[in-house]
């Protein structure tokens, strides 16, 4: 008979090998879910995993990993810093969103001005924008005590709105022939956030994303602040002793993610998407949470999961239109991943055993 | 090493400029993409558009090879399906929803070789099109019934995007309600969706308890739908798609979007080499826009009234925006028998006059 036997220390090594097995156990599992739709399971992983990397076309695909994969790792980041603490911000949509508007906001108030400062202007509102939007169920949480988990994710929702009719009227394109949607920001190049090497993919989103990364491992590894992130989330009740101020911790983590998360809207919104429309938000900030974990809330393994996300984002589209596999397929595909994650997750901190219970299992 | 990197780019480029014209020479068969915003299942706008695919797949046969990808989120997710398409050796690409404007534009400059057609928006390129159905069209045949049909003079409209297509199609039906019943009041509801069935169910729900019972929708799901026969007593029509398992009640007739000839014309035109740019737009005449079988729920007087009304718009006897007609504030819009010019109609961005409330600004 199997038995879960409680480690005396989580594994290391599990902590590390979970994700890989996870992506194995999704492979094995999403490979016969494609085989039960009737299409060959090893084509359609080498598709989503292989094509995008290694096919005909990869010159294309690679730059659009950093592209797709930028957003989700620079939000992550940031989000990553709360969780660890036990803070948990699940409204990023929303900070990416207010980031977008304000960033766009400010680069359109200056239109037809050209002027090197008009761009770096743009990145100091999207990060306040995202960060006042996520200062609200920070300030609430330390005046009020209430949840965070779902005033931020609330005011997503109220984000959605502020957008719809940005769209519709304040920063509505006046030669857009009453259509909703602002001036497009790659047609105007002072606000442009165009690729820094053509054909690469690397705008300044991508470049802000590794930046993130550097300074959280630094931030984690070195600073006291990092230590006491950590200490909180690991023991609460020590940190308390150790001196660590829960109010100052909660408005900087929701800030500091907020910040990241309005950033990634600016970047995309200037860049990538163009222009503020209604339907501009895809959900990256919501699949960063799952990059995050992924990445076990670490900055080098959110680096690797954000891009191991975008990798099944568009070798999931290639699947698509190259073997006709529904869209409902894929996006199941990527919550089995998350899936797994979970499951295998249990290995870090529990031993699987074999056979009759032992004594030191009967005491667990 | 930056040798080896600028031999990489070249490389890369090299290889984009025979992608973008090595389909032509390469294979005898046309591979057309679609590039769909919702999916292909949603029983309303993608469902037809998908449909349309698969006619050009039952017209052409081994002549032809037709592939797709559902639920593409407008923006740069969009303009990277495309290209992928075009990479991967599409010579015709329908993108059918309004956000893929400015990402088709984009594809279609680094690929001058393959045609491009945009659904429902204004920029054309020398090789992109745009097209749409006049759906205003079918909304005044909606418009005539729902007038005639309406108990309570309350009538319940579900908005998607307050978008020239939408409020054109508020209008139409509006006007058209209101000649065969003085009485009628229109309520909307903004979704701001166009595919998402827990909102418009709550949206008709909503509108029946405010006293509707006759739902308009401008969403494409089968939720609304729902709704009403689960309330009893309202009647919808079907969106984009006929709806029919909803009849005879409530669905008592729909606006079908019908591409099929469309895409199969357009698809002859590449193959023949006869493709060029074009702005099309129709609608009940040369069959772009089809009114789906009115259901025996509605008398026979009605149902005559509305067939007249379709054969007259089909015909082009009758415009279905014809003066004497005001602004919503009062202004003058229409002289007495005037009919609006494609222009305004494009455009919209107002309510005829009797209309209430402000279209969301």
């Amino acid at each position: 008979m199997l038995r879960l036997e409680k480690r005396r220390q989580p594994s290391r090594a599990f902590a590390w090998a979970t994700p890989v097995l996870a992506v194995v156990a999704t492979m094995i599992f999403g490979g016969l879910l494609f085989a039960a739709l009737g299409k060959d399971p090893l084509v359609a992983i080498r598709t989503i995993f292989w094509d995008p990397l290694f096919g005909q076309h990869a010159f294309y695909y690679r730059p659009q990993l950093l592209v797709k994969g930028g957003p989700l790792i620079l939000i992550a980041i940031g989000l990553s810093l709360g969780f660890r603490a036990g803070i948990w911000n699940i409204g990023a949509e929303g900070q990416y969103i207010l980031g977008a508007i304000c960033g766009a906001g400010v680069g359109l108030a200056f239109y037809p001005m050209e002027g090197w400062f008009i761009f770096p202007l743009m990145v100091i509102a999207g990060a306040l924008g995202g960060l006042v939007w996520a200062m609200i169920p920070g300030l609430l949480k330390v005046k009020f005590g209430t949840n965070e988990i779902l005033v931020s994710l609330m005011l997503v929702y109220v984000a959605e709105q502020l957008l719809a009719s940005v769209s519709l009227g304040l920063l509505k394109n006046p030669q857009g022939f009453g259509f909703p949607g602002s001036r497009n920001l790659q047609q105007y190049d002072s606000a442009h956030n165009a690729e820094l090497i053509a054909g690469t993919g690397m705008h300044w989103g991508v470049a802000a994303a590794f930046i993130a990364v550097i300074f959280a491992y630094i931030l984690l590894t070195r600073h006291q602040l990092g230590y006491h992130i950590r200490l909180t989330g690991e023991a609460p009740r020590a940190a308390r002793f150790a001196g660590v101020s829960p109010t100052r911790l909660v408005l900087f983590c929701l800030g500091i993610s907020g910040a990241c998360a309005g950033l990634a809207g600016m970047f995309e919104v200037s860049g990538p998407a163009g222009q503020v429309t209604i339907d501009f938000n895809t959900g990256y900030g919501f699949t960063a949470i799952i990059v995050a974990f992924l990445g076990r809330l670490h900055p080098v393994g959110i680096l690797l999961a954000g891009l191991l996300m975008a990798l099944t984002y568009i070798g999931g589209e290639i699947a698509q239109s190259g073997l006709g596999l529904p869209a409902a397929a894929i996006q199941m595909f990527q919550g089995m991943l998350l899936f797994f994650l979970l499951a295998v997750d249990v290995l870090t901190g529990y031993r699987l055993r074999l056979g009759g219970a032992t004594k030191e299992g009967e005491a667990a | 090493m930056k040798l080896t990197k600028r031999a990489l780019m070249t490389g890369a480029a090299m290889a984009l400029g025979l992608a973008a014209t090595g389909p032509a020479l390469a294979q005898d068969k046309t591979k057309v993409g679609f590039v769909y915003v919702g999916p292909v299942g949603d029983g309303g706008w993608t469902y037809e558009h998908d449909k349309g695919r698969q006619a050009v797949e039952e017209h052409f046969g081994d002549k032809v090879e037709t592939v797709f990808v559902e639920s593409v989120p407008e923006g740069p997710d969009s303009e990277r399906v495309m290209t992928q398409m075009a990479l991967d050796g599409a010579d015709l690409i329908f993108t059918t929803s309004f956000g893929y404007m400015d990402p088709t534009i984009n594809v279609a400059k680094k690929f001058p070789d393959v045609k491009f057609e945009h659904a429902t928006g204004y920029k054309t390129a020398d090789n992109v099109s745009v097209y749409s159905a006049r759906f205003y069209e079918g909304r005044a045949v909606q418009g005539t019934i729902a007038g005639h049909m309406t108990e309570s003079n309350v009538i319940g409209y579900i908005g998607s995007y307050p978008i020239p297509e939408v409020i054109r199609g508020i209008n139409s039906a509006y006007i058209h309600a209101k000649k065969v019943n003085p009485d009628v009041q229109f309520k909307i509801v903004w979704a701001f969706t166009w595919f998402d069935p827990a909102k418009e169910a709550d949206a008709a729900k909503v509108l029946i308890e405010q006293g509707a019972d006759v739902i308009l929708q401008h969403t494409d799901s089968t939720a609304p739908q729902a709704a009403a026969q689960e309330a009893g007593n309202v009647i919808t029509f079907g969106q984009a798609s006929d709806m029919a398992e909803y009849g005879p009640k409530p669905r008592v007739s729909s606006i079908i979007d019908n591409w099929a000839p469309y895409y199969i014309a357009r698809t002859q035109a590449v193959m023949d080499g006869t493709w060029t740019s074009t702005n099309t737009w129709d609608g009940i005449g040369p069959g772009m826009v089809g009114i789906g079988e009115i259901s025996d729920a509605v008398p026979a007087e009605v149902k005559a009234e509305a067939l007249a009304l379709k054969d007259a718009l089909a015909s082009g006897e009758y415009h279905a925006f014809t003066g004497p007609l005001k602004k919503q504030d009062g202004s003058d819009w229409l002289a007495e028998g005037e009919t609006a010019d494609d222009g305004t109609l494009a455009g919209m961005n107002f309510y005829v006059e009797g209309i209430e409330g402000d279209i969301p600004q």
